[in-house]
């Protein structure tokens, strides 16, 4: 028989607007006889249109150089990248033409005030000054700076000045924006707004490409995402999935005073409440410096059984589990040191 | 030629402090370690600059207008004309001051305001506005000292001093005079600079008036070369006492008289510069 | 695209750069650089109106006011010596401020370039469009300096015409040169050696004299540095001494401008695109 082709399916780059096989980013030793340094060590992920899509990691993880790979400032080492059905090598001006960048490091034109920055920004992309004329306005509004819009960049607040870098990745109207790390070094209201006009961004449709080592950032904002250690990813899904996947539903977490050794003979005493099948049972343990997280389906039932076994912490917390103790359970580290 | 050097005399300044303990050595110790990772900038603009300056301008150059038809125009000592290194030479060593004290005296000021914030820290601290801007002072001082010493050394080296003068000590003085020139810059121009809100005010006053004085204050040639409606101006500039002043006792052609006016309007200058920097610093770092 | 295309800038950007990571260099859209430093510099005008100023007070100190005591030189009054040595000087100062100061804050403190690399423009785009700039505005200094010179009666020659053009060369050799050093410097320390390297051959290389006060072996020393060659072209021109020999000249700057060029391009391209 032959085969039943279909007319209304759409081309693949309409279902991966972002896709890589194997993509790897390796930067030369930076002396003679030094060691090269591998960022990102081969990893697989697809971007599809509308979705918001993040990269969860510590520092140092190969979020930001795959960033720069997608935004076509740093060369490919091996592997496939592809961004909008186009290769980055060949085609990097057109891809660029329809992505929006907010890079992590602020960038914007220090010697332009806050209307030029867009206008000749705009400029770049070859746009006509009228139809950015008529964008300034509407990005300025949307990101609230529009009383700012003749002030230099300089005495801007540092939420102001990451809006205003939105702002300026949205000029050009991009089919795909990527934001490298979008909040860090805000304070917690400058980060909510932000994330507010991302969601905006989000309702609207436009497809977020972004990086954060914040797990509340993360589950916030993100549809899917992937977690990356040391290069490579090590568990893909949305972040509902993930917690169910690798985490408990609740989290007990428990306080000693440091010094005094009872973190460790609590650690001992809590074995046994591992699979005790009884109402309390916990999953695993985690022990971090400070404190010792026990994952069960039951935070309060669990706390009442570590009392009943004799273990007296200085203080307790039960909690949901997040997108950090699943980073923590698939690395053994936490993302923020 | 918008290098940057420095400046002078602490006897003049204390005066105007003694109201309040004076703790601006400990600004003066702060910016000195701060001054030892930037040595290797100041070598340069102190040494180098000068000595090629000498030897291209007073030496090369020299040759030429000492055949010129203006030989003559430069005076003469004991009876002989005067070349146009010797003319030249104590003139730079002026400039070496002004240039050491506009250059010491508005990027740094900036620098700790706003860039480094060392002030921030200084006024948190039991110094007062008017330590910090003295102490400030100081520094600036020191560094013009340094750097008109070495040009003065060069300037004996490549015998552009003349051992003239009464009891022959006279020459010596030109090396204070270089000082107290630099501090009559820096004293208003700290002041000054504490106001400014943006950097750019800095580069139109080398354009605009560093490199003018430079020019038309009668270092290269007498100011009565110049046409006679701006020959007033030039003598009027602070730069023109202090070249005519250093000239004169390198050469040992200055009278009493002439000594004293320089002196006096230079010390008017820099009485005038702290007054208003105490003003300007208070308003700034106590508001 | 609405951005006005230089088509013939491409070839040649292409033609200085060698590896390519991201398929061609660009060139082309380098306009839209100027017309970013216009904007900028439509509130700096003061500052842009500076740097005519500079040579101006030179040639009226040093040239006017010195001149009268010197005499002539070389055959002509002094302020007409000196004027095309200190037309040669400035612009060499402008080309290698531009290329070295401006370009390294852009590069490393103000991350301008990062910002314009993750819109459509190349590599290619800002060697251009930075270089074209700094030639543009070097290019009405000398213009205006020419005035003058013109109405001071300093210039002997219609061979001047041609001076225009051969600042825009001091200009290119100078500033492509400046902009490879540039690439190699990591702090504002390292300026320093800029300021060394010019500030010895302003004095030295015949702005203010002629060579010929100097001993043979200084002045072989001399006709090695290229703003010598600069002023020879310039002079020989305001003073219509044109000869064969001033090819050399040409030749020497126009190699030096394309070394710097190449070096620069690479060096630009490693830096940016990591």
């Amino acid at each position: 028989m032959a085969q039943i082709t279909s007319p209304e399916l759409p081309p693949a780059v309409e279902t991966a607007l972002i896709k890589a096989a194997g993509l790897r980013k390796v930067f030369p030793p930076t002396r003679r006889g030094g060691d090269a340094f591998t960022a990102v060590d081969g990893i697989d992920f697809e971007v599809r249109r509308g979705e918001v899509f993040g990269f969860l990691g510590p520092n140092g993880a190969g979020k930001s150089s795959t960033m720069r790979m997608i935004g076509c400032v740093s060369p490919v080492s091996a592997g496939e990248l592809t961004i909008l059905g186009m290769d980055p090598r060949v085609d990097s001006s057109r891809i660029k033409a329809r992505l929006g960048v907010v890079p992590q490091e602020d960038s914007l034109d220090l010697e332009l005030r806050v209307r030029e920055n867009l206008l000749i920004y705009g400029r770049y992309f070859g746009l006509k000054r009228a139809e950015i004329a008529a964008r300034t306005a509407e990005l300025l509004d949307f990101v609230q700076l529009a009383d700012r819009a003749e002030s230099t960049v300089e005495p801007l607040s540092g939420g102001m000045k990451r809006r205003l870098t939105i702002a300026r990745s949205l000029i050009n109207s991009p089919e795909i924006l990527i934001l490298d790390e979008p909040t860090t070094g805000l304070d917690p209201q400058a980060r909510h707004v932000v994330w507010d006009r991302l969601f905006r961004l989000k309702q609207a449709g436009t497809t977020l490409v972004l990086t954060t080592h914040y797990m509340d950032e993360a589950e916030q904002l993100c549809d899917r995402l992937v977690v990356m250690d040391h290069g490579r990813i090590a568990a893909e899904g949305s972040p509902r999935d993930l917690i169910e996947r690798y985490s408990t539903r609740e989290v007990l977490e428990i306080r000693f005073a440091p010094g005094s050794g009872e973190q460790e003979a609590a650690v001992a005493k809590a074995e046994g409440l591992v699979h005790s099948g009884e109402r309390g049972s916990i999953e695993r343990i985690e022990e971090l410096p400070d404190r010792i997280l026990l994952y069960g389906a039951d935070g309060e039932a669990a706390l009442a059984a570590v009392h009943g076994s004799g273990i007296t912490p200085l203080a307790s917390l039960v909690r949901r589990s997040s997108l950090e103790d699943v980073f923590l359970h698939l690395t053994g580290r936490t993302l923020v040191d | 030629m918008t290098d940057k050097l420095s400046v002078p005399v602490t006897g003049l300044l204390t005066g105007g402090a003694s109201v309040t303990p004076v703790m601006a050595d400990r600004v003066v110790a702060a910016f000195l370690t701060n001054y030892r990772r930037t040595w290797r900038a100041s070598i340069f603009s102190s040494v180098l600059a000068p000595l090629l300056g000498l030897v291209a301008l007073g030496m090369s150059l020299g040759k030429v207008v000492d055949a010129g038809p203006g030989a003559h125009a430069f005076g003469t000592v004991d009876g002989r004309p005067v070349t146009y290194l010797v003319f030249l030479a104590p003139a730079l060593l002026a400039n070496t001051a002004m240039q050491t004290a506009l250059g010491e005296s508005m990027y740094p000021v900036m620098q700790a305001m706003k860039w480094q914030r060392q002030y921030h820290a200084a006024i948190a601290s039991p110094l007062s506005a008017l330590d910090i801007y003295l102490g400030h002072v100081t520094f600036v001082t020191l560094r013009i000292l340094m750097n008109s010493t070495v040009f003065f050394g060069v300037m004996a080296l490549f015998g552009a001093v003349h051992a003239a003068g009464p009891a022959g000590i006279g020459p010596l003085l030109a090396l204070p005079a270089a000082v107290l020139t630099g501090v009559a810059f820096c004293a208003p121009t700290i002041g000054w600079a504490i106001t400014q809100e943006r950097d750019t005010g800095f580069s139109l006053v080398f354009r605009f008036v560093m490199i003018p004085l430079f020019l038309f204050s009668g270092t290269f040639f007498p100011v009565s070369q110049l046409p006679a409606v701006i020959q007033p101006l030039a003598y009027a500039t602070p730069l023109w006492h202090g070249v005519d002043l250093c000239r004169g006792l390198a050469l040992g052609t200055a009278t009493a008289g002439s000594v004293a006016g320089h002196v006096a309007y230079l010390s008017a200058l820099v009485a005038a510069g702290v007054w208003y920097g105490r003003r300007t610093y208070r308003r700034r770092l106590n508001p | 695209m609405t951005t006005t295309e230089l088509p013939l800038t491409t070839p040649l950007a292409r033609l200085l750069l060698g590896r390519r990571a991201f398929g061609p260099l660009g060139g082309s859209k380098a306009p839209v650089l100027i017309e970013r430093n216009m904007v900028v510099y439509r509130r700096l005008w003061l500052m842009l109106a500076s740097g005519f100023f500079e040579p101006l007070f030179y040639l009226l100190s040093i040239g006017v006011g010195l001149g009268k005591l010197t005499g002539a030189v070389d055959g002509v009054p002094y302020t007409d010596y000196v004027a095309p040595g200190l037309l040669a000087v400035s612009a060499m100062n402008g080309a290698v401020f531009d290329s070295t100061f401006n370009v390294f804050f852009k590069m490393k403190y103000a991350k301008t370039y990062d910002a314009m690399l993750a819109t459509p423009l190349r590599v290619g785009d800002i060697a251009v469009g930075e270089i074209s700039w700094a030639q543009l505005r070097g290019l009405i200094y000398s213009a205006a300096f020419l005035a003058i010179m013109v109405a001071m009666g300093l210039v002997h020659s219609w061979w001047a015409l041609l001076a225009l053009p051969v600042t825009v060369l001091i200009g290119f050799a100078f500033g492509a040169v400046g902009m490879a050093c540039t690439t190699f410097m990591r702090s504002w320390q390292d300026f320093d050696l800029v300021t060394l390297a010019l500030m010895p051959m302003f004095l030295f290389s015949g702005a203010f004299y002629p060579l010929s006060v100097y001993s043979h072996w200084i002045r072989v020393l001399i006709e090695a540095l290229p703003l010598y060659h600069g002023i020879d072209l310039l002079r020989a021109l305001t003073l219509g001494r044109v000869h064969v020999g001033l090819l050399w000249d040409v030749l020497y700057l126009m190699v030096m401008g394309a070394i710097g060029a190449l070096v620069a391009g690479r060096r630009l391209e490693r830096l940016l695109l990591t």
